[in-house]
């Protein structure tokens, strides 16, 4: 990697120039290469949350009145706010991927700040139903008291909830964290029509994000 | 023949000696050192997860009690040494000894690339191997300190016995996730790498076979370990009681635990033998002189055995309260892995067919493999097969087939590989000669080791026992193969210690070795020897097959 510092200027913006890496031969090979890494990853997140979805799938099967009763227990109305915030962010993403390869600067942080707003609104959303379940008493495991549920072992129901919702929180943190990076370095302007892999990867990610909440959705709030 | 000598500039400079001092190995991004840290931790693992396996051997070298006390306590020190033996060889020896050692080497170098695609990956997955590999460590020494409960789950974690024991099923989980984590992102660098950094004119049917393999168990590195992830994660979380999902007394199934468990591990066993079938490919067709035969068919029965291997996880529960109906399916794919495996085998050995076979070091351990490794698969049979692995299961037979595959396929590869790359490593040759006796060594101490684990098997000797009388009607078939069994170990011991130390010995005092010993025609013999820090001094490109043995070559 180049050592010197260089500025390109485009437009009234100025730019860091980015070298290729060593060890790859063009900017096209790096950034194919990253993409494709990125990829992969998805792939591994996806067999990560397909090991929970046939987990649901199996205890649906064992116990579909219990299945069915819970999902009435859920505020569908909170789930549907939470899916929409999702789609916008997602629409606010691509425009901010758009913007850094036309070297807009000030669109590509307006629009990155915007996702992770949107990503924050999700979070207090959760937050209010989190609280709300366990304000009815309703834990995942040893804790569980809620006497609303007329059916056994509705706690794997919540159970199940819990930790796919939980690790799909998780999920949008990291994208969270992941975006303000972005936005920070887009404002230092790293980001320019030859090199904006960083956001482009990033982007994936989130889409990835909002993929597996539009899989949820269903499962835990709509199929009654 | 085609050993064209590349005239390299002779800097005297290389990979090993660019820069100096222990932080700039610990902070390398060059995938050569990387191979080589990872080389140096198998190595060292493999001696001490031997070290387990020769004491289980004293242990039952004799009938009685053995040398460990007739009390609980030498009982569970006798199931200590088996589960470090397992999870050492297991997790830290053979899943990244070929392609986490050898492949980060020589993938580069085969392609004709400067490095692997994430270089920073790379050394954060050798980070990870570490630090896994210490927490497992941690938590079966801290059971025999008295730190917590002894670790008595065995390497499968098997709910609703792990959700129970004192032993630290929490770290121990933790720390297969970790070496999870660390297998897929050298996967997933691995399958990064060879899609997007072949060089102009690699096509994929222009890839040495050896990256067919390594590709091969790339993708089920990175298809499988994530369900290994997600099951040992609920597992913590239900150990902690913050979920349920596997307990039966609060409603879950502990065989879904089974189901997610073998979705993984059975894939991981080819992730383990694969790579050694790519390394047996390089070295027969290099030292036979002779372009493989069905280059093609090697080629796609390795992406074939990997599509398999992720069907038939279920014949390892068929005495597991699975259905009759799934055990016979589950059973019937398992027969079908056979066919790509014996694709391979097959195309081998007509490859050795009228070829001009050098009978070197790499070689041998290369006709071993093929001797080896088909009683390893053909063994397999009957495990396959519902009724007989009814009458097999958990006796010595299973002992003995596996260690079949594992030791007579992998690890025989891997030293095979050891030997054919180690001149091109450390521009060293070792005592041919040593290594020959060593390899035979190994050989007979192999087979006197576990093909009599085949008789005791059909005895009925069952496995992890510590102790055995000789009061049974077979109890002088279970004293006489047991004895040569143990005697066959120490033999194989003596024989792996001794390559070891001639190997080593080699990259201090052995003579220099040339660019091309072995005139092989894959790329990594056209770098110097050893290869610089970015692997070759010009830029690379080819317009040829990989093997071009006995061919005009059109090579530059
Ligand atoms: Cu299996």
């Amino acid at each position: 990697m180049a050592t010197e510092k260089q500025i390109t200027k485009i437009g009234n913006d100025f730019f860091k120039t980015r070298f290729v890496a060593h060890h790859f031969a063009t900017a096209d090979q790096e950034f194919d290469a990253c993409k494709f890494g990125m990829w992969m990853f998805l792939l591994t997140e996806i067999m990560l949350f397909g090991g929970l979805f046939v987990a649901w799938v199996v205890y649906r099967l064992w116990y579909p009145e219990t299945f069915k009763h819970c999902a009435t227990i859920m505020d569908w109305k909170l789930g549907l706010v939470n899916t929409c915030i999702l789609i916008v962010s997602s629409l606010t993403m691509s425009l901010a991927i758009r913007a850094v390869k036309m070297s807009d600067k000030k669109t590509a942080v307006k629009m990155l700040l915007a996702t992770v707003l949107c990503g924050a609104g999700f979070l207090i959303v959760k937050y209010f139903e989190y609280a709300h379940k366990f304000h009815l008493g309703i834990f995942p495991g040893e804790n569980f008291s809620f006497d609303g549920a007329h059916y056994s072992n509705a706690h794997i129901f919540f159970s199940l909830y819990f930790v796919m919702t939980a690790t799909h929180v998780l999920h949008v943190i990291i994208g969270m964290t992941a975006i303000l990076w972005c936005s920070y370095r887009a404002s230092r302007g790293h980001f320019y029509k030859d090199y904006y892999t960083p956001v482009e990867l990033t982007g994936m990610y989130w889409h990835l994000v909002e993929l597996i909440w539009i899989f949820l959705f269903p499962m835990f709030y709509l199929i009654k | 023949m085609s050993t064209h000598d590349t005239h390299h500039a002779d800097t005297g400079v290389n990979y090993l000696n660019a820069s100096k001092g222990i932080g700039n190995w610990l902070l390398t991004l060059d995938h050569k050192r990387i191979g080589l840290m990872y080389l140096w931790s198998v190595m060292f693992f493999l001696l001490v997860g031997g070290t387990f396996a020769l004491l289980i051997r004293l242990q039952l070298a004799f009938p009685g009690h053995g040398f460990l006390p007739q009390t609980a306590e030498g009982k569970n020190m006798y199931n200590e040494f088996f589960t470090l033996h397992g999870v050492i060889m297991v997790f830290l020896v053979i899943i990244p000894g070929i392609p986490a050692a050898l492949g980060n080497f020589f993938l580069p170098l085969q392609l004709g690339a400067k490095d692997v695609a994430f270089p920073k990956l790379n050394l954060a997955s050798f980070y990870l191997y570490w630090i896994g590999a210490i927490m497992a460590i941690v938590a079966i020494l801290g059971g025999n300190l008295g730190w917590w409960g002894r670790l008595d789950t065995g390497w499968t974690f098997y709910t609703s016995y792990s959700l129970t024991t004192s032993g630290p099923v929490i770290l121990a989980v933790s720390a297969a996730f970790i070496l999870g984590f660390s297998s897929i992102f050298t996967g997933l660098n691995f399958v990064a790498t060879i899609h997007k950094m072949r060089c102009p004119g690699m096509g994929w049917y222009r890839m040495p076979l050896f990256l067919w393999a390594v590709y091969a168990t790339a993708i089920i590195q990175v298809l499988a370990t994530p369900v290994l992830g997600i099951t040992l994660l609920l597992l913590i979380m239900e150990r902690c009681d913050i979920i349920h999902i596997f307990n039966p007394a609060k409603g879950g199934d502990p065989i879904l635990f089974q189901h997610f468990f073998w979705f993984y591990s059975h894939p991981a066993v080819y992730i383990m033998i694969l790579p050694g079938m790519g390394v047996i490919s390089e070295i027969i067709s290099a030292q036979s002189k002779k372009v493989i035969f069905g280059y093609k068919a090697i080629a796609n029965s390795s992406i074939a055995i990997a599509v398999i291997s992720f069907v038939v996880w279920g014949h390892h529960m068929f005495m597991s309260g699975q259905t009759t109906y799934a055990g016979a399916v589950f059973s019937f794919l398992t027969f079908a892995v056979a066919i790509p495996t014996a694709i391979k085998v097959c195309n081998w050995v007509a490859t050795l067919y009228q070829g001009s076979i050098s009978l070197d070091t790499p070689m041998l351990y290369a006709l071993s493999f093929l001797f080896l490794f088909t009683i390893g698969g053909l063994t397999g049979i009957p495990l396959a097969t519902l009724s007989t692995d009814i009458v097999f299961h958990d006796t010595y037979y299973v002992v003995a087939h596996f260690h079949y595959v594992m030791f007579g396929g992998t690890i025989i590869a891997f030293f095979a590989g050891l030997h054919y790359w180690w001149p091109k490593m450390f521009g060293r040759m070792y005592n041919e000669f040593i290594a020959k006796c060593c390899c035979l060594t190994i050989f007979v101490g192999f087979n006197l080791c576990f093909f009599t684990q085949f008789f005791l098997g059909f005895a009925g000797f069952p496995r992890r026992y510590y102790s055995y009388g000789v009061d049974h009607e077979l109890g002088d078939v279970w004293r006489t193969m047991s004895g040569f069994s143990s005697i066959g170990a120490m033999i194989l011991g003596f024989g792996v210690l001794v390559s070891f130390v001639n190997l080593i010995v080699a990259v201090y005092t052995g003579k220099k070795a040339s660019d091309n010993p072995w005139g092989g025609t894959t790329l990594e013999w056209t770098a110097a020897t050893p290869p610089p820090t970015l692997n070759f001094d010009h830029d690379v490109s080819i317009d040829r097959d990989p093997y071009i043995y006995g061919k005009n070559t059109g090579h530059h």
